[in-house]
C-alpha cells in the first residue's frame, strides 16, 4: 500500500513463471537433503546442550564476577540457539524428514514460555500463510502497533515506541500472550470458552516450569551464589528477548517492505503467494556467525518462500533467489543488522504520529492483477 | 522413605532442572547405551558372508533383555539422514559371552537398509534397537526330529536356532541360486561333517525351484518331523498346502519376510489429523509410506504386518488390508497396521 506498487510491471504469466522457478529451487534442495544436513542439526543441538550445561555450571559460582560474566554470556547464547536455529526451525518441520522422533516438529519443546503447540498455530499457520496481510497476520504490529500509513491512527499509537520496547524486553511473554490472542479473548464472553481456558492453562503450566527452573531451582542450587545466579538468568532471558525481537523486527518491518490488503489475497495463485512473500520480507546481511545466531532468519525472504527447508540451506538458496529478484526487477531488501533495526524502529516512531493520507492511491492489487 | 521413592523424587527434581528437556537428553550426549536410555546399539563389526550378505555385530544398550533363538529384532538406521526401521532375524546364539548380538542381512535389489548394512555400515555407528520379538521359536522341550526348510535369507532365524541348540536329529533343506550364495555355507558344511546336521542344498540356478513333492525323496520321514520353514512366499505357500494335504499342518511353523500383497483397491484422501496434513493416496501404497512421504512421524517396524509396531487409531473412513483385501471401517477404538493397510476411500489417521 505504498504509493507505487513495486510489482506493477509484472504480467500474470511472469508471476506464474516466477512461481515455477521458485518451485524448482525448492525441489532441488529437497532432492539433495541428506546425511550432512542431519549431521548439522545434530551437531547444533549437541553444542547447544553442552554450552547450556557448562554455562549453568559456571553460574553456580556466579558470586565471582568473571564467572557471572562468562556464565551469563554462555547462557544467553545457549538460549538464543535454542530459540532460533533449533526451536524455530524444528517447529517449522524443517527436520521432520529425518523421521527422528527426538528432532521432530510434533515432539519438540523449546526453552520459551509459549508452548510449542500454540506457537506453531499462530506462527506457522497464521503468520506464514497470511504474511503481511493487514487484519489477518497478527505479527504485523502484534496487534499493538500501527505499521502502515493506511491504518487508522489512534492516540493509543503515540505510546507505541514504548509498547514495542517493553515487548522486546519481555518478548517471550509477549509471544505467549499473542499466541493466546489475549487481546481478543479477554473479553467477557470469550474468557470462559473452555478451549481458550485449556490453552491458557497450558501456558500457565509452561510459565510455571520455566520460572521455577530459571528463578528458583538454579539459583537455589547455586547456594551462596543465589542472587547472582538469579540475576544472571534474568539477564540471559533479557538478552535473548531483545535479540530475538530485533531479528524478528528486521524480517517484516524495515522500510520498503510491503503490506497487503485483505481483499488482495482472495483467489491468490501460487505465483502470487510467492510474490507476496518476496515483497513482504526483508533480510539481514552479515557473516556466517550472524546468520547462525539469527537462526538463519537473516534469510527471512528465503525462509518465507520455503519455510520448511532446512535452515542450513538458506544461504545457498539465497543466491538463487536473489538472482530471481534481479531478473524480475524486484527490490531485495537487505542490510546489516544495525541498519535494519534502525529502519524498523524508525517506522515504529514515524507511525506513532498521525499522517496525511498518501496523495496517490494505488489501484487495488487485485484489480491490477485481474487487469494484467 | 524407600529407596525407590527417593530416587523418584530426585528424578523429578532433575526434570525441573532440565525442563523443557529431560535429563536423558543430556545423558544421551555422553552415554547413549546406558541403562534407562531408549534402547540403542552400536555396530561393532560387519563381516561379509557372501557377495551380497553380511553379518552385523551389535553391542546392545544396557536395557537389552536378550532373545530366544529364532526371534527377530527391529533396528532403526539413519540412511542419508533419514531414520528407517527394518526387522532382521538374530543369528547369534543366546549364550554369546560378550553380550553382543548379530544379525545377518542379505542385500535385496533396491533395498535401502539392506544394501546400506551390507555395503556401507561403519563400525562405531549408533543404531536404534527394539526388544526382540517373534514366535518363530522352538518349543520349551526340544523336539526329537527336526526339519529346517529354508531358502535365501530365510536361513537366518534357523541359524540362530542351530547355533543355540544341539539337536539329536536334524535335517536341513536349503535353497539358494548357487553354492557360493549359501549364507553360512562353511559353518553348515562343518556341522554336516561333524554329523550334527544333515544338509541338503538345492541350487536353484541349476536344479530349478524346489518342487515341494521332492521332499518325499530328500527327507523321506518329513511328515514325522517338526518343521520350521522360512523363505519366500511361494515356498511357504507350497509348504503349507503340502503339509495340510498330508494332514500334518500342526507340524509346520513358518515365518514370512515379505507381506503377500493380494488385493488393492481405491485410494482416497488421507488426513493425518494430529499433524494436520492431508494427502492423496492410491489404493496400493501402504499408509505408512504415505505418511512418511508427507513428513508425518509414523512409528514402524517390520513393515510387513507382523510386529504391530505401526498400529495407529483409524478415526474416520475406511482402509483395506493389502494382504487379505479386508476392509476396516473407523469406529472408536479401531486400530490399524499402517504398513499393510491402504486407503479405501478418504480416511483419517490419528498421527
Ligand atoms: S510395521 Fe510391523 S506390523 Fe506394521
Amino acid at each position: 500500500m505504498t504509493a507505487i506498487d513495486p510489482t506493477a510491471h509484472l504480467t500474470a504469466e511472469q508471476i506464474e513463471e516466477l512461481g515455477r522457478e521458485l518451485d524448482a529451487i525448492r525441489d532441488e534442495v529437497i532432492a539433495s537433503r541428506g546425511e550432512s544436513d542431519a549431521a548439522y542439526i545434530r551437531k547444533v543441538i549437541s553444542a547447544q546442550r553442552k554450552l547450556e550445561l557448562v554455562s549453568r555450571g559456571v553460574l553456580l559460582f556466579s558470586i565471582f564476577p568473571p564467572a557471572w560474566l562468562l556464565g551469563t554470556a554462555g547462557l544467553s547464547v545457549a538460549k538464543i540457539m535454542d530459540n532460533m536455529e533449533i526451536g524455530h526451525n524444528i517447529l517449522h518441520g524443517q527436520w521432520d524428514w529425518m523421521r527422528d522422533p527426538k528432532i521432530h516438529s510434533t515432539t519438540w519443546e523449546w526453552d520459551h514460555v509459549s508452548p510449542s503447540e500454540q506457537w506453531k498455530h499462530s506462527h506457522n499457520e497464521l503468520h506464514h500463510t497470511y504474511t503481511n496481510v493487514i487484519g489477518k497476520d497478527n505479527d504485523l504490529g502484534y496487534g499493538i502497533m500501527r505499521v502502515d500509513e493506511d491504518q487508522k491512527w489512534h492516540p493509543f499509537h503515540l505510546g507505541q515506541p514504548l509498547w514495542n520496547f517493553l515487548n522486546a524486553c519481555f518478548f517471550e511473554y509477549g509471544i505467549a500472550a499473542y499466541d493466546l490472542e489475549l487481546g481478543k479473548n479477554l473479553h467477557k464472553r470469550r474468557r470462559n470458552n473452555p478451549e481458550f481456558r485449556a490453552r491458557a492453562r497450558a501456558v500457565g503450566r509452561k510459565i510455571r516450569k520455566q520460572v521455577l527452573k530459571d528463578y528458583v531451582i538454579h539459583p537455589l542450587l547455586s547456594g551462596p551464589s543465589f542472587l547472582s545466579t538469579l540475576a544472571a538468568t534474568f539477564t540471559a532471558n533479557l538478552v535473548r528477548n531483545l535479540w530475538t525481537h530485533s531479528v524478528i523486527m528486521c524480517g517484516h518491518f524495515p522500510e520498503g517492505v510491503q503490506v497487503f490488503e485483505r481483499r488482495s489475497i482472495k483467489g491468490e495463485t501460487r505465483g502470487q503467494w510467492y510474490l507476496r512473500q518476496m515483497m513482504g520480507s526483508a533480510n539481514i546481511s552479515g557473516s556466517k556467525a550472524m546468520h547462525f545466531m539469527t537462526g538463519n532468519l537473516s534469510h527471512q525472504i528465503e525462509h518465507h518462500l520455503f519455510p520448511d527447508l532446512p535452515s542450513n540451506r538458506y544461504a545457498e538458496v539465497a543466491v538463487k533467489v536473489r538472482a530471481l529478484f534481479e531478473k524480475y526487477e524486484l527490490e531485495y531488501i537487505t542490510g546489516p543488522l544495525p541498519k535494519q533495526v534502525f529502519s524498523a524502529w524508525h517506522k515504529v516512531f514515524r507511525l506513532s504520529l498521525p499522517n496525511k493520507k498518501p496523495a496517490v492511491r494505488t489501484p487495488d492489487r487485485e484489480q491490477e492483477l485481474a487487469a494484467a | 522413605m524407600t529407596n525407590v521413592a527417593l530416587r523418584g523424587r530426585a528424578w523429578k527434581l532433575l526434570e525441573m532442572v532440565t525442563t523443557p528437556l529431560l535429563p536423558s537428553d543430556y545423558l544421551d550426549l555422553v552415554s547413549p547405551l546406558r541403562a534407562g536410555a531408549d534402547l540403542r546399539g552400536r555396530i561393532e563389526a560387519v563381516h561379509p558372508e557372501t557377495d551380497d550378505a553380511a553379518t552385523v555385530v551389535i553391542r546392545p544398550g544396557r536395557g537389552w533383555r536378550g532373545h530366544t533363538a529364532g526371534q527377530y529384532v527391529r533396528i532403526g538406521v539413519d540412511i542419508d539422514g533419514v531414520r528407517l526401521w527394518r526387522a532382521y532375524s538374530i543369528t547369534s546364539p543366546t549364550s554369546r559371552r560378550d553380550g553382543r548380538l548379530t544379525i545377518t542381512v542379505k542385500a535385496i535389489p533396491d533395498g535401502k537398509v539392506s544394501n546400506h548394512l551390507v555395503r556401507r555400515a561403519k563400525p562405531g555407528t549408533l543404531i536404534q534397537l527394539d526388544q526382540p520379538t517373534g514366535d518363530f521359536v522352538l518349543p520349551p522341550a526340544k523336539p526329537a526330529k527336526v526339519l529346517f526348510l529354508t531358502a535365501g535369507s530365510g536361513i537366518t532365524p534357523v541359524m540362530g536356532m542351530l547355533r543355540d541348540t544341539e539337536f539329536d536329529d536334524v535335517v536341513m533343506v536349503h535353497c539358494a541360486p548357487k553354492p557360493h550364495d549359501v549364507i553360512f555355507r562353511d559353518e553348515l558344511l562343518g556341522l554336516d561333517a561333524d554329523k550334527k546336521l544333515r544338509l541338503t542344498e538345492v541350487h536353484t540356478d541349476t536344479d530349478g525351484k524346489l518342487d515341494i513333492a521332492r521332499l518325499d525323496e530328500l527327507v523321506p520321514d518329513w511328515a514325522e518331523r517338526e518343521t520350521w520353514a522360512c523363505g519366500p512366499a511361494g515356498l511357504l505357500d507350497a509348504a503349507e498346502e503340502y503339509w495340510t494335504g498330508h494332514g500334518v499342518p500342526a507340524r509346520l511353523h513358518t515365518e514370512r519376510f515379505r507381506p503377500a500383497v493380494v488385493v488393492t483397491g481405491d485410494g482416497g484422501e488421507v488426513t493425518f489429523s494430529t499433524t494436520g496434513r492431508t494427502v492423496d493416496a492410491d489404493g496400493a501404497t501402504p499408509l505408512l509410506d504415505i505418511g512418511e512421504e508427507a513428513g508425518v512421524l509414523m512409528p514402524s517396524g517390520c513393515r510387513m504386518g507382523i510386529c504391530f509396531g505401526c498400529v495407529t487409531p483409524l478415526k474416520a473412513g475406511a482402509v483395506r488390508d493389502l494382504r487379505t483385501g479386508e476392509i476396516t471401517e473407523a469406529e472408536p477404538g479401531v486400530l490399524i497396521q499402517t504398513c499393510v493397510s491402504a486407503a479405501a476411500g478418504p480416511c483419517d489417521i490419528e498421527r
